[in-house]
């Protein structure tokens, strides 16, 4: 999958600026994206190294067994044969309650975490478990209750109430969310027949 | 001005500082000890970030985006997602700075409380980047067949944008 989208964009890229006389942008564009992505990453390995550093003594205290447990109605439903005191049900719901907090920094190294923990239990180590395809879509679709960035650009542009969009954003995270679990599991469904 | 978005962070810092001290664990040399694994993350997903980057860096400067914007207008038009927010929700996926540079610009263009910028907002903040999420969560492990993650994260995206058109008309407007 991933070949194919990588692949793909860079096909099409250069065919198309080949056709529409980009071709100098996109000459640019290969070098200093590269680099960007070193800058990218350089930026966010701060915080990465600090919520590892901050979770290691949440999760040596007890603190994360905690949190885990008052998520554990939610986690059992929506991932299948998960022990609920494994450590991949523990990095799930932290990660799961960094999302919903909007500690977008936060939420990533604990979704590593939870990815490497549910990597262990595969039987084939080079392909994803629906478990593993589900928390994906539950972090590349929004959980979180308050859009903090955006209300934040939105009282910087002038905006009257900046938050008053909130009732819209959560129908739509909510159903977005919903759509991403109802597609995932039908695809699931549909792989297993073949 | 103050908001409560700001006391969570620092309140989720003291909160586990607090527990790990009454709990009598040695919080310093864990905090090092987890860092340093933390290093070790970076190290694992920058190649698939520089990948990823990349070819998405390329899509936009070759004008392809563009092209796609062009080809989604007629759907565009049926779920009340104005035209101009095309670019945003072709990028919104792939890259969140980019994203968040349209955004800011379509914000001081037709204003925060315009119908195009309450979708947009609507839309910005009710979506997450699909693409490096994924890059980044399987970069760590050793998976290469992703199954149905992306379809259906591009399904969740997708929805999204739909809602956010109709929720603003809706309730909004």
């Amino acid at each position: 999958m991933m070949s194919w989208l990588f692949g793909g964009m860079i096909i099409i890229s250069v065919l198309f600026a080949s056709v529409s006389g980009h071709i100098s942008e996109l000459s640019n564009s290969v070098l200093n994206e590269s680099s960007k992505a070193i800058q990218l990453v350089l930026t966010i390995s701060g915080t990465i190294c600090l919520w590892s550093g901050l979770m290691k003594i949440a999760d040596r205290s007890g603190l994360t067994a905690a949190v885990s447990r008052m998520l554990s109605p939610i986690t059992m439903l929506l991932f299948k044969n998960m022990d609920k005191n494994s450590p991949a049900a523990k990095a799930i719901s932290m990660n799961l309650t960094a999302n919903l907090l909007g500690l977008g920094n936060a939420a990533t190294p604990l979704g590593i975490a939870a990815m490497r923990e549910m990597e262990k239990e595969l039987h084939d180590p080079y392909t994803a478990s629906d478990n593993m395809v589900t928390f994906t879509v539950l972090n590349t679709a929004s959980l979180q209750l308050v859009p903090t960035t955006t209300a934040m650009l939105r009282l910087n542009a002038g905006a009257a109430a900046p938050l008053d969009i909130l009732p819209c954003v959560l129908v739509s995270s909510l159903v977005s969310v919903l759509s991403g679990i109802l597609c995932s599991r039908f695809l699931a469904g549909m792989g297993r027949k073949d | 001005m103050i908001s409560a978005g700001d006391f969570i962070i620092p309140f989720i810092m003291l909160c586990i500082v607090l527990h790990g001290l009454w709990n009598d664990v040695d919080i310093f040399e864990l905090f090092i000890e987890g860092a340093a694994e933390g290093l070790s993350v970076i190290v694992d997903i920058l190649p698939s970030l520089i990948a990823l980057l990349t070819a998405v860096g390329m899509f936009k400067a070759s004008g392809a985006l563009d092209l796609f914007a062009f080809a989604a207008k007629p759907l565009a038009d049926m779920v009340h997602l104005p035209v101009e927010l095309l670019p945003l929700a072709i990028l919104r996926p792939v890259s969140g700075s980019g994203a968040l540079a349209i955004f800011q610009d379509i914000l001081s263009t037709y204003g925060p409380d315009s119908y195009i910028g309450r979708v947009a907002s609507v839309l910005e903040g009710s979506s997450e980047t699909t693409f490096y999420t994924i890059a980044v969560y399987f970069g760590a492990t050793k998976v290469s067949n992703t199954r149905h993650a992306l379809p259906s994260s591009l399904c969740a995206d997708i929805a999204g944008f739909v809602m956010s058109g109709i929720t603003v008309s809706l309730l909004m407007q």
